[in-house]
């Protein structure tokens, strides 16, 4: 058959189909189902048969070209991904993120014991040597961080005469600032897993060496009050997202039995669940550093809802999805 | 192995589509116009922002990680993989299995961002990009994506009227896609450059007349002896 049959032959189905295209592609997923599509596959199996049929006899690749666009556009109607999104939602919190967790424990537990150990030795060496604390910040950074934890009894409170639009700046603040960190955390584990174990010991020598200053100069009870409840989620946010970032470095360093490229695709469809989660700590983490932990209450309040804090978050990362059903 | 910019993908129907990947200095120009709209957004935001005074400097920084982290995923998530950038540039990111692009992948190869970007100005995703045979970059590679062209040049089967001959060579497919693509683009050549060309299908004539007689064989395949 000639070109020119042929295109007389089954134009008018390509540009039946090329309508039905524009209606699927201008509306959203939800609505497809109002559409009527009833010949849609069949058509789609037609095209790619004359699709085939016009590489084979070598027509002009104008004509191959147009075919090839027109089965691009209905494949990728065709295979869309389609997601019902309230109930996978429901599904991620009651299962998959605290499954997610544990199935990587060993890199969570890694980054875990790197934040603590740098957090523990700042602190012993600052508690051991008051001094070292600048090899960490500098002086006015430092006395910055004085003036916000008082010892209890001073003239000056900072807390006092904050208003409802501070609390909202710090909120801005804290996402912006604590998401971005753990964001470039998870990709810094790429560089294989340098950038991840990095941001750990970092934050962790800088956490521990100013609760240790605070310490010597009286001010741990406003410190540790104020910081109680949302390290909680904040700090295991932190930690996770280290984890998820080393998982990726490992993936590249020892492939194992797969080829680097697939040990990485593996690697981050499964450490994407890990980020949700953490992306999710940390909106709930701003909100109490924002909204909660300023407020005066007696340190005992403070400290049993932090600990209620650190309790309900590592019961829900230990025991949560936990029913038998593997679901991933 | 070709070496040009396709990638040829099957698909479960059997049939095999093209894809044309995108350089890295298309993606660079398309990350270059997102990156003015998203200052132009963020100053319009800021301006206005100004007005609602301190909690105004909250939303701002909220919106400066939204601009920051989320606009190129949900852009890419919701609009077919196509950020305004890659839009006004013609690309698109898909899976590399041609199929759109999923939220998850989208935000795999955002998120990942961070690492293509270092130390510094993309250097590390621009080397990766080159290296990569399919045009990825990090987040790419683990996000199992691609940039593509997706510019739809509508079909024009303007036949030409004129007298046609059969070639005096039997032809192979090679020659015959080869002057269906001369007779597809002849028009983007000067007449002397297409007379040189006809010139290497038919030495022995004039310029002019070889030319003549390659549009005549390229009439009859495209047409045939009706």
């Amino acid at each position: 058959m000639k070109q020119i049959r042929f295109e007389q032959q089954y134009r008018p189905g390509w540009e039946s189909l090329e309508q039905q295209l524009t209606q699927l592609e201008a509306v959203r997923v939800s609505r497809r189902k109002a559409l009527p599509l009833d010949h849609f596959v069949g058509d789609y199996r037609q095209l790619c048969h004359q699709l085939a049929l016009a590489r084979e006899r070598s027509y002009s690749l104008e004509l191959q070209q147009y075919l090839n666009n027109l089965v691009l556009r209905a494949h990728r109607q065709l295979y869309r991904y389609n997601p019902p999104l309230a109930e996978r939602i429901g599904q991620f919190f009651a299962h998959g993120f605290p499954q997610a967790v544990r199935r990587q424990w060993q890199w969570h537990l890694i980054s875990a014991l790197s934040f603590v150990l740098s957090i523990a030795l700042a602190w012993w060496l600052v508690q051991q040597q008051p001094d070292m604390v600048y090899t960490v910040l500098d002086e006015s950074s430092l006395a910055d961080i004085e003036m916000m934890y008082q010892p209890e009894g001073s003239d000056v409170n900072v807390h006092e005469g904050r208003t409802g639009e501070d609390d909202v700046v710090m909120f801005g603040f804290y996402i912006k600032n604590n998401i971005g960190i753990a964001f470039r955390t998870f990709a810094g584990g790429l560089l294989l897993g340098v950038g991840a174990i990095v941001v750990m010991l970092f934050n962790g020598s800088f956490f521990g060496a100013i609760a240790a200053h605070l310490i010597n100069v009286g001010g741990d009870q406003p410190f540790f009050t104020f910081v109680i409840a949302h390290g909680a989620p904040e700090l295991t946010a932190i930690v996770l997202a280290g984890g998820a970032g080393l998982r990726l470095g490992w993936a590249i360093i020892a492939p194992g039995a797969y080829t680097r490229l697939d040990a990485l695709r593996l690697a981050a469809r499964d450490a994407l669940p890990t980020m949700y989660g953490v992306f999710t700590l940390l909106l709930l983490a701003a909100f109490i550093e924002a909204f909660w932990s300023p407020r005066e209450f007696e340190p005992m309040v403070k400290y049993a809802v932090g600990a209620a804090c650190w309790g309900l978050l590592y019961l829900y990362l230990i025991f949560g999805g936990r029913d038998g059903s593997r679901k991933r | 192995m070709r070496i040009d910019d396709r990638l040829e993908i099957e698909t479960p129907e059997g049939a095999l589509l093209t894809l044309s990947l995108a350089g890295p200095v298309t993606r660079a120009m398309a990350y270059g116009i997102d990156l003015l709209l998203r200052l132009l957004i963020f100053a319009i935001v800021a301006l206005l922002l100004s007005l609602a005074g301190k909690a105004g400097t909250g939303l701002m920084l909220i919106t400066l990680f939204l601009l920051e982290w989320f606009y190129p995923t949900l852009f890419e998530a919701l609009r077919h993989g196509q950020t305004p950038g890659k839009k006004w540039m013609g690309i698109a990111v898909v899976h590399s299995n041609g199929s759109p692009l999923s939220f998850n992948g989208s935000l795999i190869r955002n998120l990942l961002r961070t690492a293509d970007a270092f130390p510094l100005f993309y250097l590390l995703g621009f080397v990766s990009t080159l290296i990569s045979p399919r045009f990825q970059r990090l987040g790419d590679m683990a996000a199992n994506t691609l940039v593509i062209h997706v510019e739809n040049p509508a079909t024009s089967s303007k036949n030409e009227q004129g007298y046609n001959e059969a070639p005096d060579w039997s032809l192979n497919r090679d020659d015959q896609l080869a002057l269906l693509a001369f007779q597809e683009r002849h028009e983007q050549f000067s007449e002397a450059r297409q007379q040189e060309l006809a010139q290497l299908a038919y030495p022995e004539l004039s310029p002019p007349l070889a030319l003549k007689k390659l549009q005549a064989v390229t009439r009859f395949l495209m047409e045939g002896a009706r």
